[in-house]
C-alpha cells in the first residue's frame, strides 16, 4: 500500500511537470506563429482631438434656407432615408428645431427677445460627456469613444431595444421602423445603409475625421459651424467660445453637451 | 407487450423520416463551388493575406476589421508584405471582388452560410442600382 501510494504520487508529480512544460512550449510556438508582421494603424491624415465639440453660430443661420444645405449634406453622405413619408418613421441626424423645443427651460421666459425665439435651430447629437444613452444600452452598441469623446453606434450590435432613445433627452436618435434602403435618395457608396430594427444618430462624421476631413455639416456651413478640440486651449473652437457667449441644450440635466450655440 | 407491432412500425417510420436527407441525397454529391475571380482580383495575385489564409479565415479577418474600425478607430491594415489597405468591406474587398454573386455567394450558398453583411453594406459599389 505504502509503495503504491508513493508510486502514484511520483507519477502524478512527474506528469504535472511534463504537462506544464508542454503547455509553455506550445504557447511559445503559438506566439512565434502570431509574430507575423501584420499591423493595424491609424491613417496618416486622421484628425485627432481629446474631445470633439461644435459651436453653432445662430447669427449666421437665420432662416430655414440657411440650414437646408447643411442638413442635406449630412443626409446625402450618410444614406439617410429622406423619402419616408410617415412622420413617426423619420430618421434624423441633424435637423431644424423650434426654439421652445430645443431650449424648453429657457423658453419659459415669456418676454424673451423675438429674434432668438423665432430662430430655426440646428440640432444634432450633443456627444455628451456623460451620455445617458450609453448607460442605457444593454449591449454596448452605443459607446463613448475614449480617444476623442464621440458617442458612437455599432450598428452590428444594436438589438433595437430603443432604451437609448428613451434615455436621450435631446431626441437625437431615430429608429428604423422600416427597411431604409428604398427610401434613400442617392445611395452613397462610402457609407453603409442601416437595416430595419436598429437605432441610428449623428456620429460627428467619424469616418471623415479618420481621413482628415471636417464633418460634412461643418464643410457645408460656410463658417457658421466651428468644429474642434474642446480640451485644447489654443484651438479655434476654444477661441470662439471665449469670445462669444454660448448656451447649451438642457444643460441643467448634467449631460455636458459638446454642442454650443451662439445666440 | 401487445403493441409490439405498432411500436416496431412506428420506430421504422421514425428512423426512415430522420434519415431521409441522408439516403435521399446519397450519391448525388454537389460539385464543390469554384468562386470566379474578376480580372482585377486575378491580376493582384494575392489578396490582403495569402490565399490559403483568406480561404479559411476571411470571416475572422473581417470580424477584426469590423470591430477595429467601428469601435476603436484605426482604419489601415498593413499586411506581412508591408502593403496597406483601407479596412473596408465595400471599398476594399468589393473593389476587387466586384462579382458578389459569383464570388461570395457561391461558397456561402454551398455551405449554407448566411452572413448579414449585405443588409447594410452596399453590395456592388461600382454598379449603381
Amino acid at each position: 500500500m505504502e509503495s503504491s501510494r508513493r508510486k502514484f504520487l511520483k507519477i502524478a508529480g512527474a506528469s504535472a511537470v511534463a504537462g506544464l512544460g508542454a503547455h509553455s512550449i506550445l504557447n511559445a510556438l503559438a506566439s512565434e506563429e502570431q509574430a507575423e508582421t501584420v499591423e493595424i494603424k491609424i491613417g496618416p491624415k486622421a484628425l485627432h482631438a481629446k474631445n470633439w465639440g461644435m459651436v453653432i453660430d445662430t447669427r449666421k443661420l437665420t432662416t430655414s434656407a440657411d440650414l437646408k444645405p447643411i442638413i442635406d449634406a449630412c443626409n446625402k453622405i450618410h444614406n439617410i432615408p429622406i423619402k419616408l413619408e410617415n412622420k413617426n418613421h423619420e430618421i434624423k441626424w441633424i435637423w431644424e428645431e423650434k426654439y421652445q423645443h430645443a431650449f424648453p427651460v429657457l423658453s419659459g421666459n415669456k418676454y424673451a427677445n423675438d429674434r432668438v425665439t423665432k430662430l430655426p435651430f440646428l440640432v444634432l447629437c450633443n456627444h455628451c460627456e456623460n451620455p445617458p444613452c450609453v448607460r442605457a444600452c444593454p449591449t454596448q452598441a452605443t459607446f463613448k469613444r475614449k480617444s476623442d469623446g464621440i458617442v458612437m453606434m455599432d450598428f452590428h450590435r444594436c438589438i433595437g431595444c430603443r432604451f437609448c432613445m428613451a434615455a436621450c433627452p435631446y431626441g437625437s436618435r431615430s429608429f428604423n421602423f422600416r427597411d431604409p434602403r428604398p427610401f434613400i435618395e442617392h445611395e452613397s457608396k462610402d457609407f453603409p445603409t442601416r437595416m430595419k430594427g436598429v437605432v441610428e444618430k449623428c456620429n460627428f462624421c467619424a469616418e471623415r475625421l479618420a481621413v482628415g476631413k471636417q464633418p460634412a455639416c461643418v464643410e457645408a456651413s460656410k463658417g457658421a459651424l466651428v468644429f474642434g478640440d474642446l480640451r485644447d486651449p489654443d484651438s479655434k473652437i476654444r477661441k470662439v467660445l471665449k469670445e462669444n457667449y454660448t448656451i447649451r441644450r438642457k444643460q441643467e440635466l448634467g449631460t455636458e453637451p459638446a454642442v454650443y450655440y451662439i445666440v | 407487450m401487445n403493441d409490439k407491432g405498432k411500436i416496431v412500425t412506428g420506430l421504422i417510420i421514425f428512423v426512415a423520416i430522420v434519415t431521409f436527407p441522408f439516403w435521399y441525397n446519397h450519391g448525388r454529391a454537389v460539385a464543390t463551388p469554384e468562386p470566379i475571380l474578376t480580372p482585377e482580383a486575378k491580376a493582384a495575385k494575392q489578396c490582403v493575406r495569402p490565399i490559403e489564409f483568406m480561404k479559411t479565415e476571411h470571416m475572422l479577418l473581417l470580424d477584426v476589421w469590423r470591430d477595429t474600425v467601428v469601435r476603436d478607430g484605426p482604419r489601415i491594415y498593413k499586411n506581412e508584405e508591408g502593403k496597406e489597405f483601407n479596412m473596408s468591406l465595400s471599398s476594399t474587398c468589393l473593389e476587387c471582388h466586384s462579382n458578389k454573386v459569383d464570388f461570395c455567394d457561391k461558397c456561402h450558398n454551398y455551405a449554407s452560410a448566411d452572413p448579414y453583411c449585405w443588409d447594410c453594406h452596399i453590395e456592388n459599389p461600382k454598379e449603381k442600382k
